[in-house]
C-alpha cells in the first residue's frame, strides 16, 4: 500500500509555535507518520512536526512531546486518507 | 488568678498554648530542650501538634509548612542551633509568613544573630527580650500577635536562667486586639479556580496574573517590608531612675535584673544612677533610650558578652561617651551561666564607671 | 521512480478535525497554565509534571492540592500550574510538605524535586518523611544531574556519566557510587507506595501515571508516606542530541536506578 493510501484512523492538530524541535515525537511515533520540517520553522527558529496518513491516535506523541504541541483525536469511523484533503499542512 | 509553681520552660509553653500556637517542631538542645518538651505535652491536650523533629533545619521547615496552612506556629533552639535555621529564617520572611522562634540562649552572644540576622539578603525580625518568666509570659504571647500582624518571624530571647528558674506563674491568655484574616493560606481550595495560592520567597504570582511580579521586583518589595516594620512596630524600653541619674546603665534580659537590683541599691546608697532596659531588640528602642539618657553624664553597657547591643547603643546616644562594662562570663559548663552576674561585682563596676 | 521523487502528502494539523472524532489527548491538561515553560527541548521533565497534575485531576482530588516545590528546573513550573504552590527551599520540600500536611490534614501535599534537591542537599529530610509515615507524596524527577546549574553531577549520577565536574566520567575512586533512593525508601517501614518510572518514551510515560495515580490514591486512604520517581531526560546536561536521550536514559540511568514499583503495602499479605 503506497503511503497516500494508509487509512488514518486518527488525525492531530499541532501547534507549531510551541514545539521546541527535539524531534522525540518523530522516534515515539510508531506508525511513523511525523516528519520534521527541514526548510521551514516557526517564529521561534525551531522545525516543527508534520502529519502523514496513517495515524492510529495511540497519542504517543502528546504523551512524550515536552512542549505539549499535539491535540489527538481518534475518528469516529475509519475513514480514507484522502478524505482529508491532500494540501500541504501548516 | 490561679498561680501555680513552674519552671519557666514549662510557663512559656503553657503561655503558647494559651496564646493559640497549635503546631510547634523543635530538636533537643539545652537549655531550650524542656520548652519542647512542655509542647510536647500540652499541644495533644489541644489538639494540636508537636513534631520531634529530626534536625533544627527540619523543626524550622516543618514550622514553616504549618504557619503556610495558618496554623499559629512556632520553633525554636539555641544560638548553636538557630545558626542552622538561618536560611530558612530568612527566606521565610521574604515569604511573608508569621512564625515565633525561641532562643533559649547560652549567655548573651546571639544578639547580632537575632538583630542583624544570620542569613542572607535584607530582612529583620521583631526580636523581643524578656526580663523574668512573667514578662516572658505576656512576651511570648505577643510574640504571636506580632508575627500574625506583620506576617514575618519574631524572635523571642530567652536564656537558661529564663528556662529554669521557678515562680508562680497564672498563664492565662491575653489579647492584643483583632488581626486581619489569614486568606493567603493554603489547603488546596483554590487549586483549579484560576486563582491558585501561591507562599513563596521567589515568586509570588502565577503566569497569567496581570500584576506578575519578577523575582527582581519582590526582592525590592520585601526590603520595603523592613521600612514598614521599623517605623510601625512599637518600641519598647523600660526604665528607672533616669530623669536625674548621671549615669545610666543599659542592659537586655536576665542581666538586666541583676542590673536594676544594683542600681536600686546604690540609689538608697545616695548614687545618682539610672538603668534603662530595652524590651524589643529589634526595632531598638533608640528615641526613647535617648531620653532616658539625656540629662547623664554618663552611660554604660552590661551585657554577658564581648560588646553586642553596646553597638546599637552607641549608635543611638551621641551626646556623652558610651562605656562597656560587661563582658563574657562561663562557669565550667558553657551553657551561660555566668559567674559574673551578682549583684556585688555588678555594683562595683557601675560604681567604678560613676566615679571615672 | 524513486521514493524521493514521489511527493509525501502532509495532512492539514492547524484546526480540528472536519469528520466526527473524539479527542483522544487534549494539548495540555487545565491545570497547566498556556505557554511556554521555558525548559530545554527534549526535557522530560514536562511530562512527568502533566501527568502528576492529570492524576491529580482524574481523582477529584484538585481542590484539595497543593504543590510543595524545591528549587531546579521544575521549579519554574510553579506559576506555571493552577494549582496552590508552597515554595521550599533546596532539599527542604519534605519538611515543609510535612508541617503542611501535619496542619492542613485533609489537604493533598506532594512535593517535586530534582535529584540534586533530594538526593544531595534534602536527602535526611525525604528519608526521615518516609520513615515518618507523613502522608504526603514526594515526587523525584531524576535526571541524574543538577540541570538549572548546567549539567554537574548529584547523589544519583551513574558511574561513566560525564558531567561538568566529572568530565572523564564518574570515577568510583574520586566521587563514590551512584544513591538509588528508592531502594532506600522502599525498606523504610513509614514508606506505604515506592515506585520508579520514566518519560523517555510513550510506554514508560503510560506506566508512570499509572504509578503516579495509585500513590495519589494511596495518600488518600491516609496509607502512609508514598513516592514516585520519574526518571527524566536532560539532553543538555547530558551533553547529547535531543533525539539520542531516550536510548542514554535506556542505556544509562535505568540500568542502574531500575524501573518498576518496588513497595506497595496495599499488595503484601
Amino acid at each position: 500500500m503506497s503511503l497516500e493510501e494508509r487509512v488514518s484512523r486518527g488525525t492531530l492538530v499541532i501547534n507549531v509555535e510551541a514545539c521546541k524541535g527535539c524531534d522525540l515525537c518523530i522516534d515515539a511515533c510508531k506508525p511513523r507518520v511525523l516528519e520534521m520540517t527541514t526548510d521551514e520553522f516557526n517564529s521561534r527558529g525551531y522545525r516543527y512536526p508534520r502529519l502523514l496518513a496513517g495515524c492510529t491516535a495511540c497519542h504517543a506523541c502528546a504523551l512524550i512531546c515536552p512542549d505539549f504541541v499535539f491535540q489527538v483525536w481518534k475518528y469516529d469511523d475509519e475513514g480514507d486518507a484522502a478524505a482529508e484533503g491532500g494540501a500541504h499542512g501548516s | 488568678m490561679a498561680r501555680e509553681f513552674m519552671e519557666g520552660s514549662e510557663a512559656i509553653a503553657r503561655a503558647m498554648v494559651a496564646a493559640g500556637c497549635r503546631f510547634f517542631a523543635g530538636y533537643p538542645m539545652t537549655p531550650f530542650t524542656e520548652v519542647l518538651e512542655g509542647m510536647a505535652k500540652h499541644l495533644p491536650e489541644v489538639n494540636g501538634v508537636c513534631m520531634n523533629a529530626e534536625s533544627e533545619i527540619e523543626a524550622v521547615g516543618m514550622a514553616w509548612g504549618a504557619s503556610a496552612a495558618g496554623v499559629r506556629s512556632a520553633t525554636g533552639s539555641v544560638g548553636q542551633g538557630l545558626s542552622l535555621m538561618q536560611e530558612s529564617l530568612a527566606e521565610i520572611c521574604f515569604a511573608q509568613l508569621p512564625l515565633v522562634v525561641l532562643n533559649m540562649a547560652r549567655g548573651q552572644g546571639d544578639y547580632f544573630q537575632a538583630t542583624r540576622g544570620g542569613g542572607h539578603g535584607d530582612y529583620r525580625h521583631i526580636v523581643l527580650a524578656p526580663s523574668g518568666i512573667a514578662e516572658a509570659v505576656k512576651l511570648v504571647q505577643y510574640a504571636f500577635h506580632l508575627a500574625d500582624r506583620w506576617r514575618n518571624p519574631v524572635m523571642f530571647m530567652g536564656d537558661y536562667y529564663l528556662a529554669h528558674a521557678l515562680e508562680a506563674i497564672d498563664p492565662v491568655r491575653i489579647e492584643f486586639g483583632e488581626l486581619p484574616p489569614k486568606d493567603w493560606r493554603l489547603n488546596g481550595s483554590t487549586s483549579g479556580t484560576g486563582k491558585a495560592r501561591i507562599v513563596s520567597p521567589i515568586l509570588a504570582d502565577k503566569r497569567d496574573d496581570p500584576g506578575c511580579r519578577s523575582y527582581g521586583q519582590r526582592l525590592e518589595e520585601i526590603g520595603g517590608r523592613v521600612a514598614a516594620m521599623a517605623s510601625g512596630v512599637e518600641p519598647l524600653l523600660e526604665s528607672e531612675h533616669t530623669d536625674d541619674a548621671e549615669l545610666v546603665v543599659v542592659a537586655y534580659g536576665t542581666p538586666a535584673r541583676y542590673v536594676r537590683y544594683a542600681v536600686n541599691k546604690l540609689r538608697r546608697q545616695g548614687l545618682k544612677v539610672g538603668y534603662a532596659r530595652p524590651i524589643t531588640l529589634w526595632p531598638f528602642p533608640s528615641d526613647a533610650l535617648v531620653r532616658v539618657t539625656a540629662r547623664a553624664r554618663a552611660v554604660v553597657v552590661y551585657e554577658l558578652n564581648t560588646g553586642q547591643m553596646y553597638d546599637d547603643v552607641r549608635i543611638a546616644v551621641r551626646h556623652v561617651p558610651v562605656r562597656f562594662i560587661g563582658g563574657l562570663s562561663y562557669d565550667h559548663d558553657g551553657f551561660g551561666i555566668a559567674p559574673d552576674l551578682s549583684v556585688n561585682k555588678l555594683e562595683a563596676r557601675v560604681r567604678k564607671a560613676f566615679d571615672a | 521512480m524513486s521514493d524521493a521523487a514521489v511527493p509525501l502528502r502532509y495532512l492539514p494539523t492547524s484546526h480540528p478535525p472536519q469528520r466526527r472524532a473524539k479527542l483522544v489527548d487534549d494539548f495540555s491538561p487545565s491545570l497547566m497554565l498556556p505557554g511556554d515553560h521555558k525548559l530545554c527541548p527534549g526535557c522530560g521533565e514536562p511530562a512527568a509534571m502533566r501527568s502528576g497534575v492529570e492524576m491529580i485531576e482524574e481523582l477529584g482530588l484538585t481542590g484539595r492540592s497543593v504543590a510543595v516545590f524545591g528549587i531546579g528546573c521544575s521549579t519554574s513550573f510553579s506559576p506555571a500550574m493552577d494549582v496552590e504552590v508552597l515554595q521550599a527551599l533546596h532539599g527542604r520540600a519534605p519538611s515543609l510538605a510535612t508541617g503542611l500536611k501535619r496542619a492542613s490534614p485533609n489537604s493533598i501535599v506532594f512535593t517535586i524535586q530534582g535529584d540534586g534537591d533530594m538526593v544531595n542537599e534534602g536527602l535526611q529530610e525525604v528519608i526521615h518523611a518516609a520513615a515518618r509515615g507523613e502522608k504526603i507524596t514526594s515526587i523525584l524527577l531524576n535526571n541524574g544531574v543538577f540541570g538549572e546549574t548546567g549539567g554537574h553531577m548529584t547523589a544519583t549520577t551513574v558511574l561513566g556519566q560525564r558531567t561538568k565536574n566529572t568530565l572523564e566520567g564518574r570515577k568510583a575512586e574520586a566521587h563514590g557510587y551512584p544513591l538509588l533512593i528508592a531502594d532506600l525508601l522502599a525498606r523504610i517501614q513509614g514508606a506505604a507506595y515506592v515506585a520508579r518510572g520514566a518519560t523517555n518514551n510513550a510506554g514508560n510515560v503510560w506506566r508512570t501515571r499509572r504509578m503516579l495515580k495509585r500513590a495519589f490514591e494511596l495518600q488518600d486512604v491516609g496509607a502512609g508516606f508514598t513516592f514516585v520517581e520519574v526518571l527524566t531526560m536532560c539532553p543538555t546536561g547530558w551533553f547529547i542530541e535531543t533525539a539520542d536521550a531516550p536510548e542514554y536514559l535506556d542505556a544509562n540511568l535505568a540500568q542502574v536506578h531500575k524501573l518498576g514499583v518496588l513497595k506497595d503495602v496495599t499488595l503484601e499479605a
